[in-house]
């Protein structure tokens, strides 16, 4: 990934007017060519990419709070060992994020300290609480499944970076995706007690994963612009819809229930149709009034705050360096 | 140098390059935030080699690398353009003629 941090050549040597550039931008997203750091771009699409970029970089880092909980509770070493490689996936995730969108001129730092300070936005997903082992499967299959859904079509997304980091993050993804539901199946296949476990985290986890895909395509504020400028390519609709038909059979074959009454297939549409969505819920989780957002981010500032003096450290360690090479060179 | 000790959040940025297995040649793979050279090579280990993509690591400071500039790319390649005769396709050989 190119950064801000990059020799900037003379711009604008010969300037063109807006319209013009603009013009010669939109028929290149046109032609499906990748836009680079460098290359001219309109400002609202170099804003839309840094706020959508960096709300899926928090969103990756608080991903890591809800299972890290459970590193230590896992019931066996393999299942530790592989919530572990997960949570680290996670945060690596963050990092090729936050590198993506540094390219469009904001500084770590400042994505950073949008986050502690509770400015920023992140997936409203990780403000339940995880209240069981279940969960942790849970989360891979329905959480990791519905992030695989709004991810793949990222891959091809118009800005180079963005689409780049996307390739490797979905690449690790499905490994979480199958072992929440490698998780979920020897709870469904074990004991009527570990069963009923796997139904409830299902029950907990079933319309928060609906809602990932964000508001119905009718309530989008940001979805126009974005498919114009093929960053998006399917609608929030359109991949709730895909995510549903591809994870009905999923929870069939498991032996669990989906919570949902009207949830049945529709013979004409060849589509499933399903109960409608409490987005009063949403919002209020949005709004920083679900179960577990003060909780999320006071762990995320204690985690920053106690990992100061090894980031001091590891500075000072440089720095040492630096002078003793610096003294043997004179 | 007597420089004061650099602030942790802005560590500079490193751009990574990896060797995907003995003999190819490193590949850019993205970038990362270091206090060293050193550090930033570890960082690499953790954040791009994690699936074993890797056997070797190349890091390089983002400001030391000169690009060239998108606005001038068209002058910049115009010139191997019109120079078709350097491809072998070129040229049409009767198909008699064998292994040229």
């Amino acid at each position: 990934m190119y950064t801000q941090a990059l020799d900037m050549q003379s711009a604008d040597a010969a300037p063109l007017d807006e319209a013009a550039l603009e013009q010669r931008f939109l028929s290149r997203v046109d032609a499906e060519e990748k836009i680079e750091p460098k290359d001219w771009m309109p400002a609202r699409y170099r804003n839309t990419l840094i706020r959508q970029i960096s709300q899926h970089a928090h969103s990756e880092i608080v991903g890591m709070l809800p299972e890290g909980n459970w590193i230590t509770r896992a019931p066996t070493l393999q299942r530790k060992a592989i919530l572990i490689a997960k949570v680290q996936d996670e945060g690596g995730h963050g990092a090729y994020l936050y590198s993506a969108a540094e390219t469009l001129g904001v500084s770590r730092e400042q994505l950073i300290e949008q986050l502690l300070s509770g400015k920023a936005k992140y997936s409203s997903i990780f403000n339940y609480p995880t209240p069981t082992w279940a969960d942790v499967g849970a989360i891979g299959w329905l959480v990791d499944g519905a992030a695989i859904m709004n991810q793949i079509p990222l891959c091809r997304c118009s800005y180079g970076p963005y689409a780049r980091a996307m390739v490797r993050v979905c690449r690790e993804e499905s490994f979480h995706q199958r072992q929440g539901y490698d998780l979920m199946m020897h709870l469904a296949q074990g004991t009527p007690e570990q069963k009923r476990m796997a139904q409830e985290a299902l029950n907990r986890w079933w319309w928060p994963a609906l809602m990932m895909f964000g508001p119905s395509d009718a309530n989008s504020t940001h979805s126009g612009e974005s498919q114009r400028w093929k960053i998006k390519r399917f609608s929030n609709d359109e991949l709730r819809q895909k995510f549903v038909d591809f994870t009905v059979p999923q929870a069939k074959f498991l032996g669990l229930a989906i919570p949902d009454p009207l949830l049945h297939w529709d013979e004409a549409k060849q589509q499933h149709e399903f109960g409608p969505i409490d987005w009063t819920e949403f919002d209020q989780v949005l709004k920083g009034n679900g179960p577990c957002n003060a909780e999320r981010l006071a762990a995320r500032r204690s985690a920053h705050a106690a990992g100061a003096w090894v980031r001091d450290a590891a500075s000072a360690y440089a720095e040492k360096q630096r002078r003793r090479s610096a003294a043997l060179a004179a | 140098m007597n420089t004061p000790l650099q602030d942790s959040r802005q560590w500079p940025l490193y751009e990574v390059f990896v060797r995907a297995r003995g003999g190819l040649d490193h590949k850019h793979v993205g970038s990362l935030h270091a206090a060293d050279a050193r550090m930033a090579i570890d960082h690499a280990r953790d954040l791009y080699t994690r699936r074993q993509e890797g056997v070797s690591i190349w890091v390089v400071p983002s400001k030391d690398i000169t690009a060239s500039d998108p606005a001038e790319s068209e002058s910049l390649f115009e010139p191997a353009r019109d120079k078709i005769y350097r491809h072998p396709t070129f040229y049409e050989i009767p198909d008699e003629v064998k292994t040229l």
